[in-house]
């Protein structure tokens, strides 16, 4: 129905939105470019200029980046193993009738609308306190020695707690796409001779393949920036066993002070969100066609 | 062998009766084909034998074996259903071959019997694509497919061909009617329709509120209906009912006459009435009058009456088919 006027009109239309939603992006793009590129301490905030590329050699070549990146890594790919595969377990057992089933959902995607400051400190205060918490109540009351969770097990502590923020909203997507297999086909199935197992893996699992996708897509985006649950519980230590790459940009920025670094950090962790994008878009992204 | 029995088999969906004890017999080969209007528990008897819902009452018998207790995948049976269910993300084959692969069959077995199903299918081209790369009439085949190669002692259909447009639904009619030529298999096939019912049956049973109505091949219940709801269910256009001193003359309560057994004059005749409307079909015209005292009535002409609106006429009923009712609505001989 577009005619040439009407598209034209259009476009004029759209415009204003277009050009904020572009500046918007742009123009602290440019400036953490250009910060990058600067010897810029606060500490020394009179001695200002141009380096070049010195920032992101030197950021790059921090032993602490490396690990910061490993730990990005493992932070995103546990979560988001523990988040589909226990999403769709979750799901699955939502999916039966049982009573009360609204009210269960909604206990379900609870967690989901926790804010993650406040979620962290729930953890590290009320369970995982090795004092006053409630696993170590649990594990003196059977006569076990309780767990330092945040001491000796950093890593896991902030993959079990980040984790329990996105399973529901992983069940709660996985679940509205098991809901939408057709009754049919599942009888069909049954007629088939397909027992529960390879119903699973041969009808299920195809049917919200496109789903989880979009599950790891979503939560790959925010998993690379996980920054309040490390900040609240571990602070990234001990040492840097939990610092990943945004909290290492935090940590130059406003514990170093170094405008310039931070920048060069920030960058490079745009384009180490890009690269996951890419390979993930290749590995999953196919899912998404047809 | 694939003879079906159902003794006094009851269905209740809660408080709800859905199906008020029904027996049936279908016979080794046979095509049966359930009929009534929508709500009268058709496709809920179609799934009590194929095993998708349990029986609240009764009896299931396979062979004269009840498998009342029996999962739905190990009666044998194979099921063609209105939406065709095939696996969307599976190709054609694998679609087909999933049965098969399920029931632990060698792969030699199954491309050898998926092969010999794609052939008489016409589906052989088509094997490697996606159900959604197909059309409607080819979904249907795949569907059928999937059915044949179990190779099940019966075949049950619900109402295959609803979601088909008018011509594919004929063609495909044909097919399942020659498929059945083929096989020899008995058939249960579910349809609202009583023309698919008419054409392909060798044993239909119309079903009214979770009851048989009648059992018989499709001349007999064109014939010799034995109640009302039979009589204006079998039939199209449907019969005409008529009350009052004709009917009272010839010792019934309700007359029912089909539109086709009926004489029409312009001078003379048994009922006066006024055309309202005519509908050319070339072979056939159906007119449609409003009866004096009697009410509407129907009538199937042959070839092109040249009758218009609001045109008097005079309609005679041919005695010989004359269906005469009690006030029960049953058939009166």
């Amino acid at each position: 129905m577009a005619t040439q006027q009407t598209s034209a009109a259009a476009r004029v239309l759209v415009a204003p939105s277009v050009i904020l939603l572009f500046l918007w992006m742009i123009v602290p793009l440019a400036m953490t470019l250009y910060f990058s590129s600067l010897r810029y301490s606060l500490l020394d905030a009179e001695n200002i200029g141009f380096v070049g590329f010195q920032n992101y050699a030197a950021f790059l070549s921090d032993p602490d980046f490396l690990s910061a990146l490993v730990n990005t890594l493992v932070l995103v790919g546990s979560v988001l193993v523990i988040s589909v595969g226990g999403g769709i377990l979750v799901a699955l057992l939502m999916d039966q009738p049982v009573f009360g089933q609204n009210a269960l959902r909604l206990m379900v995607i609870a967690p989901f609308f926790v804010m993650p400051t406040v979620s962290a400190l729930v953890w590290k205060n009320l369970l995982m306190n090795p004092d006053s918490g409630l696993f170590a109540w649990i594990a003196r009351s059977l006569g076990m020695e309780p767990v330092v969770w945040f001491t000796n097990h950093p890593m896991m502590s902030v993959v079990i707690v980040v984790s329990w923020e996105w399973l529901p909203f992983a069940s709660l997507i996985l679940l509205t796409a098991l809901q939408s297999l057709d009754e049919e086909q599942k009888e069909a199935a049954q007629l088939d001779g397909a027992g529960a197992l390879p119903y699973f893996f041969y009808i299920v699992l195809p049917h919200i393949a496109r789903a989880i996708t979009v599950v790891i897509l979503i939560e790959t985006i925010f998993l690379l920036s996980v920054f309040a649950e490390i900040y609240v519980t571990t602070g990234g230590g001990p040492g840097v066993a939990t610092t990943n790459i945004p909290f290492l940009v935090y940590k130059e920025a406003l514990l170093n002070f170094d405008v310039g670094a931070a920048s060069a950090g920030g960058i490079v962790a745009v384009i180490l969100a890009n690269i996951v994008a890419i390979f993930l878009m290749r590995i999953v992204g196919r899912n998404l066609e047809g | 062998m694939g003879s079906i029995q159902l003794k006094s088999v009851r269905k209740a969906f809660g408080g709800v009766s859905v199906i008020n004890g029904v027996d049936l017999d279908i016979k080794n080969g046979e095509f049966a084909v359930f009929v009534g209007p929508s709500g009268c528990g058709k496709s809920t008897l179609l799934r009590l034998i194929a095993g998708l819902e349990d029986v609240t009452s009764g009896e299931v018998l396979i062979d004269g074996k009840a498998v009342t207790d029996v999962g739905p995948a190990q009666r044998g049976l194979a099921m063609v259903f209105q939406s065709y269910a095939l696996y969307p993300h599976m190709s054609v084959r694998n679609n087909i071959a999933f049965a098969l692969k399920m029931a632990g069959e060698k792969t030699d077995v199954i491309e050898r019997k998926v092969a010999k199903a794609a052939a008489t299918l016409n589906l052989t081209d088509y094997l490697d694509r996606k159900p959604r790369q197909l059309s409607g009439g080819q979904r249907q085949r795949v569907a059928i497919g999937r059915a044949i190669v179990r190779e099940p002692k019966a075949f049950l259909f619900d109402e295959p061909l609803s979601n088909l447009d008018a011509s594919l639904r004929v063609q495909m009619r044909v097919e399942i009617g020659e498929l059945h030529n083929d096989l020899k298999t008995t058939m249960i096939y579910v349809t609202h329709d009583q023309v698919e019912a008419m054409t392909m049956a060798d044993k239909i049973v119309v079903l009214d509120k979770g009851s048989v109505a009648q059992v018989g091949t499709p001349l007999e219940l064109y014939n010799r209906p034995n109640g009302l709801f039979v009589a204006g269910f079998i039939g199209s256009p449907k019969m005409n009912f008529i009350k009052g001193p004709s009917s009272e003359r010839r010792g019934a309560a309700i007359l029912g006459i089909r539109p086709e057994h009926v004489a029409v004059s312009t001078t003379a005749g048994e009922w006066p009435a006024t055309v309202r409307l005519a509908e050319h079909l070339g072979s056939d015209t159906f007119v449609h009058a409003e009866g004096d005292g009697i009410g509407p009535l129907t009538l199937r002409l042959e070839g092109e009456a040249p009758l218009k609106p609001d045109q008097r006429i005079f309609v005679t009923p041919r005695e010989a088919n004359i269906h005469k009712f009690d006030t029960n609505g049953r058939r009166i001989d």
